[in-house]
């Protein structure tokens, strides 16, 4: 990864690359988009178009009639307890998923990559990222059962056994469907656990690319390491942190498994999700016209938020250009 | 974007000269304490996977009457038979290799098809172009299961893999399309122009020229479509509903859902849906942390 940004940028050819071609057929490469647009237009535009119509309908499902409903369903929407209730939760989960992960990784990639690292060998430190992003490659379906076993309520719960041993009294607690507080603190701390690796990776990647000299440098000048990681690693890496934060900001708006394997939604409808809302609506409700209310509510919030963030970059880049 | 050429990988690690002389200097207690704490970090994420191991070679006997914390009394092997059998766990597999594998293979074909159009074609509107891909990649899949649950239903492909494949083809393609138009807006001007004055066409230069010099970063994006397919969720879920169809996360959904499941299944169960992907990771590991790296910055 080192300064190959700017090297391929600078060796960009001043005119695009392009096939010389005999005669004018640019409009031949059309064609290479075709199987492309099918397929995007089938599997993606298709539902998106028919569902953001739907919102504005009522549907029972199969075989029941539509009646136009107009703004019915997004009004009763904003009204609709458990949607606020859903988005209120992205919130924590946007801690677990996004902030924990981030800030957690900045710490151990920089205590990886600048003491691991250079002074204990670099084959250790690598070692110990792959450790860290491990979970990151299991099924998130498969990471949510493990820790299902774990929090089981009963005496039979891995956690529940060892604080037993620990306290020397039996503990029994419904960790998942006993209360909101210990199911959502469970779920977000399966988030945290899935995520951490992948800030490590990333940032550890955007450390290589900033000159040891000037690490030395700052030493030689009597820069403590706080200093250091002030002064140059963040403002080095920060096109990362950008990066991650974009990225799992989406996947958290769009969470799913977690919330549906843990929990499923419970207690008492605490820990739902917009994602899996919109899931059980049009599974279990009565009006799907509703549920693709809240599915469309989810995909505009989510388009908007990778717009704001790609504005604000495209701003910061310019800034620095310029 | 301009950086996802793999080749430039983590090797960086190993610039030597500065860092072998900070290795003179003896190590201080805090570097002492620094490595420590990451390795008990590390260790505490890796620790419910070795309760895991722990637990799944215990009978349920000994389960009962032990602390999950207790090596097993003796090697049991009633849970993993038990899982393996019942739920018919290498047709699990096999299935979610074959979708897995499938998607990986044809995402990558069509995500060159439309990185080649866009990035070395330059068509009109290419910007939007590859917004209205990304797209894909940005709705989410509660917006598109019931529509397609429809759509599926209606064509006869419900509960066939093929209904996964074709979903996560369009899904995964959209990274990838995303990913090559701008490897390819950089691709140098003077191959292309030499091989067209060899008199090759455009299809030959896409597959004899442009598609060799990318392959590595072709085999990276295939490594990770096949680890994202296996790992979905909610999809798959809506779309394979017949025992034969499940994948290996499903299976594992569907025993955890059943009350009366033995817990050493549950457990046993848990453990060897892990080992497939324990083991690709082992294979790909560098690939895959050279790939995460890929793409991420501009």
């Amino acid at each position: 990864m080192t300064q190959a940004p700017e090297t391929t940028r600078r060796r960009r050819p001043p005119e695009p690359a392009r096939i010389p071609q005999r005669g004018n057929n640019k409009a031949g490469y059309w064609l290479y988009l075709i199987p492309g647009f099918v397929l995007l237009a089938v599997v993606i535009l298709y539902p998106v178009i028919r569902n953001f119509r739907l919102s504005f309908y009522h549907w029972r499902g199969g075989r029941a009639e539509e009646h136009f409903a107009g703004f019915d369903n997004w009004i009763a929407l904003i009204h609709d307890e458990e949607f606020i209730r859903s988005f209120t939760n992205i919130v924590l989960v946007i801690v677990a998923m996004v902030i924990v992960p981030t800030l957690a990784g900045l710490i151990i990639a920089a205590v990886l990559f600048d003491v691991v690292g250079r002074r204990f060998g670099a084959r250790l430190a690598s070692f110990l990222r792959a450790t860290f992003y491990l979970p990151q490659i299991l099924p998130i379906a498969v990471a949510g059962v493990m820790f299902a076993w774990i929090l089981k309520p009963n005496s039979q719960g891995v956690l529940n056994q060892f604080l037993s041993t620990v306290s020397g009294s039996t503990v029994e607690i419904n960790w998942l469907g006993g209360q909101y507080s210990t199911a959502m603190g469970s779920v977000m701390l399966l988030m945290i656990w899935i995520q951490l690796g992948y800030p490590v990776v990333i940032f550890m990647a955007a450390l290589q690319r900033v000159d040891p000299q000037l690490y030395e440098a700052a030493e030689l000048d009597g820069a403590t390491w706080y200093q250091r990681f002030r002064a140059i690693t963040l403002p080095m890496i920060q096109p990362e942190v950008f990066v991650v934060a974009l990225t799992t900001t989406i996947a958290a708006l769009k969470v799913f498994a977690p919330v549906f394997i843990l929990t499923a939604g419970g207690p008492a409808k605490s820990t739902y999700v917009p994602s899996y809302y919109a899931y059980i609506q049009f599974i279990k409700g009565v009006d799907k016209g509703f549920a693709a209310a809240i599915a469309s509510a989810v995909t505009i919030v989510v388009i908007l938020v990778a717009i704001v963030f790609i504005r604000v970059q495209t701003r910061m880049e310019r800034k620095e250009e310029s | 974007m301009t950086t996802a050429s793999p080749a430039s990988g983590m090797q960086g690690t190993r610039h030597a000269d500065p860092l072998t002389r900070n290795k003179r200097r003896p190590r201080t207690a805090v570097e002492w304490v620094l490595l420590v704490l990451a390795s008990l970090a590390a260790l505490a994420v890796v620790f419910p996977m070795v309760l895991l191991l722990l637990n799944a070679f215990k009978s349920p006997a000994d389960y009962a009457n032990s602390n999950p914390m207790d090596l097993p009394k003796a090697i049991d092997f009633t849970g993993l038979q038990d899982f393996w059998s019942r739920y018919n766990f290498p047709r699990a597999l096999w299935n979610s290799v074959f979708i897995s594998g499938m998607v990986a293979v044809i995402a990558v074909v069509i995500s060159v098809l439309n990185s080649f159009a866009i990035g070395i074609g330059r068509v009109r509107g290419r910007t939007w172009i590859v917004l209205l891909f990304l797209m894909a990649n940005l709705v989410p899949q509660e917006m598109l299961f019931d529509p397609l649950f429809k759509l599926y239903d209606k064509v006869g492909l419900l509960s066939t893999p093929w209904a996964v494949i074709l979903t996560f083809v369009v899904i995964q393609s959209a990274f990838g399309t995303y990913l090559l138009a701008s490897l390819l807006g950089t691709f140098p001007k003077e191959i292309l122009e030499a091989a067209a004055v060899d008199g090759a066409h455009r299809r030959r230069i896409l597959r004899s020229v442009v598609v060799p010099i990318i392959r590595p970063t072709l085999s990276v994006l295939m490594v990770f479509f096949f680890i994202w397919t296996w790992n979905e969720f909610l999809l798959p879920l809506a779309f394979l509903n017949t025992q034969e169809s499940l994948t290996v996360p499903l299976v594992l959904e569907q025993l955890n859902g059943e009350r009366q499941t033995d817990t050493t299944t549950l457990i046993a169960g848990t453990l060897i849906s892990i080992i497939p992907t324990i083991i690709f990771f082992l294979i790909f590991q560098r690939t895959l942390t050279r790939g995460i790296t890929a793409g991420a910055v501009k």
